[in-house]
């Protein structure tokens, strides 16, 4: 309140000080008033869709979670805390979380440093910026079902392009998307490959901020090239790295389309790559079970926030202090 | 306009110069390999859609196609379902980037410029709402757009897509670094609220518009999960929920996937070179925050 008081205050006496406008004097009180209308006049349609599909959704799950509303009935009882003691005994829960919680771990080193090398070299090569930039982006921007499309290709068994790479220089084939051990693995790689452009961007952009002077005074040091990766390009890059970290966790904690595609709906031998997403379109669709997936899908929601704490706990004391 | 031609002085003056060293040739030479690498699935991709189906599978794998053929692009287009689904995603994530650009810039402008009672509070609430991921929302957005009738409808999949706070936060920022003088000068002048923001503000900020936009359009053309759930019907599918469900349903026809594959990343492909570099800085903004 007391922010939009003071902002006001030097209109007012501008806007009524010239002497050819009179017509404004009569106006400056209700100005506040005007303003008042407007503003909500022009916060009211996103307010609106906010309300509708962000937060009547969230309150909506959270009663269903404690009912046994389902696909099937159109009525529904009140049934407390059943869903959640269920939640907790589910293997299943524990599984498909699990799986997200290895995608996250194996993902993001890979998402991280590869993106961290291709920006140092985008960076340092003359000449070739257009075309690396376009290669290492233009993963980015395809759709998921093309990505997987390609890459359920490239993982066949005998003609597919991996494996007749592997037989080639004498290795065995490996069973990508059919053998429980390699199936999220195979996720992980598809992943890194679609989405490493982002992070790419992200740490070009920050490359491209450090003013150019400070590696020629540390060359004029005589400081060499790695120790000016070391010694200063990496500090400076501390704050990106904590944000691309940050957003490539949670990216990958939300899981679900890749694997999904990838392992044909079915999320893979023993749902060896179906995540806590998975979960809930299996629970709340397929078993039209709404309640016990809206129950999942608080859980999940905790996850994210329990992250988003976590990684704020770890990484802005440092971003602080640069 | 300012921040831009910053950025660009600031990336043509950061460009090290022309210098042929051995460090220079072996940098040059893994980033050619690295871009190779991460071309190759693309390359293949196109590849395999232009061999005649019996060739895709046979098992010394050749990299050409001995009788290169459009076979596969005149069956996956005679079929006609990827033109519909590339209709429905265009009209769709236009739909989405129209009403997402419409509302944030509204909501922003307001949060940025216009004192009214609750803007602090409401400002929160919606920055929370950055935390809730999407995809918490499908199973109660499923039962609500069931309940509204909007299930199979483009109204149904386009507007839970529309929410995006954070779009908030970034056109705002943009604004609040936009001068007072200009605002006060066009209020001197009796404009109101509304004209500012079109005759002045807007007009300031072309980049940043173009930015959002195309970053919103882009994720709403890739959207897939909610797209997903909410249309069933083959006619109304966007394109990569058409080609996840339906394309492999075809069968394993690997030229043919390849063709449609190639069809349905087309139209973003084009978008990133003729506006590459809106969309770097679209994910730059939207990512840096």
């Amino acid at each position: 309140m007391t922010a939009h008081a003071d902002p006001a205050a030097p209109r007012k006496p501008r806007s009524g000080s010239p002497g050819a406008h009179t017509p404004e004097t009569p106006r400056a009180l209700p100005t506040r008033l005007r303003d008042s209308l407007t503003g909500l006049g022009f916060v009211a349609p996103f307010t609106l869709l906010f309300a509708a599909f962000l937060l009547w959704p969230m309150l909506a799950a959270l009663w269903s979670s404690f009912t046994d509303r389902s696909l099937a009935r159109s009525d529904s009882s009140f049934v407390g805390l059943a869903n959640w003691q269920q939640l907790a005994g589910d293997p299943a829960v524990w599984q498909s979380l699990w799986v997200t919680v290895l995608f996250t771990l194996l993902s993001t080193p890979p998402l991280v440093v590869i993106a961290l090398v291709m920006a140092l070299l985008t960076n340092r090569v003359s000449g070739l910026g257009w075309f690396l930039r376009f290669s290492f982006f233009a993963p980015f921007l395809l759709p998921v079902a093309v990505v997987t499309l390609i890459w359920q290709w490239m993982y066949q068994p005998g003609f597919g392009l991996i494996n007749a790479a592997l037989a080639r220089v004498g290795l065995s084939e490996v069973a990508w998307l059919t053998n429980e051990n390699t199936v999220l693995l195979s996720v992980v790689i598809t992943t890194v490959w679609w989405t490493v452009g982002f992070n790419f961007l992200l740490y070009l952009a920050a490359l491209q901020g450090i003013p150019r002077q400070v590696h020629e005074a540390a060359a004029l040091d005589g400081a060499g090239a790695w120790r000016r990766l070391f010694g200063i390009t990496l500090p400076l890059l501390r704050r990106t790295t904590a944000l691309v970290v940050m957003l490539q966790m949670v990216a990958s904690l939300k899981l679900f389309d890749q694997a999904y595609l990838l392992t044909d709906g079915t999320g893979g031998p023993n749902y060896a790559a179906r995540p806590i997403i998975g979960y809930i379109v299996d629970s709340g669709f397929t078993e039209m079970n709404i309640g016990y997936a809206s129950a999942v899908s608080y859980l999940f929601f905790a996850v994210i926030i329990v992250a988003a704490i976590i990684q704020y706990r770890l990484f802005s004391r440092p971003g602080v202090e640069s | 306009m300012t921040p831009t031609s910053a950025v660009a002085s600031q990336r043509r003056g950061t460009r090290p110069p022309l210098r042929f060293t051995p460090g220079g040739l072996t940098f040059t030479v893994l980033a050619l390999f690295l871009a190779v690498v991460w071309l190759i699935p693309l390359v293949w991709a196109v590849i395999t859609s232009l061999k005649p189906e019996s060739e895709t599978t046979a098992v010394p794998v050749r990299w050409l196609p001995l009788e290169p053929t459009f076979a596969a692009y005149e069956t996956v287009i005679a079929r006609g379902d990827l033109q519909q689904w590339l209709l429905n995603s265009t009209v769709i994530a236009t739909v989405v980037t129209a009403l997402t650009l419409v509302t944030c810039v509204l909501a922003a402008y307001a949060f940025s410029k216009i004192p009214f009672p609750g803007r602090s509070w409401l400002f929160a609430l919606f920055i929370a709402g950055i935390l809730v991921p999407p995809q918490v929302l499908i199973i109660p957005l499923f039962d609500q757009m069931t309940f509204l009738g909007l299930i199979d409808t483009y109204t149904g999949i386009a507007l839970p897509q529309v929410v995006a706070p954070i779009m908030i936060i970034i056109l705002k920022r943009f604004f609040d670094a936009i001068p007072r003088d200009y605002e006060e000068a066009a209020r001197l002048d009796g404009a109101g609220h509304l004209r500012i923001l079109v005759n002045v503000v807007l007009p300031m900020s072309t980049p940043i518009l173009a930015a959002v936009g195309i970053f919103t359009f882009v994720q709403a053309w890739n959207n897939f999960l909610w797209p997903f759930i909410s249309a069933t019907d083959p006619n109304l599918m966007t394109v990569p929920v058409g080609l996840g469900t339906v394309q492999g349903s075809y069968g394993i026809l690997y030229a043919q996937n390849m063709a449609a594959a190639v069809l349905g990343a087309l139209p973003l492909i084009v978008v990133f070179l003729l506006f590459q570099r809106q969309v770097v800085r679209g994910v730059t903004d939207a990512g840096l925050k």
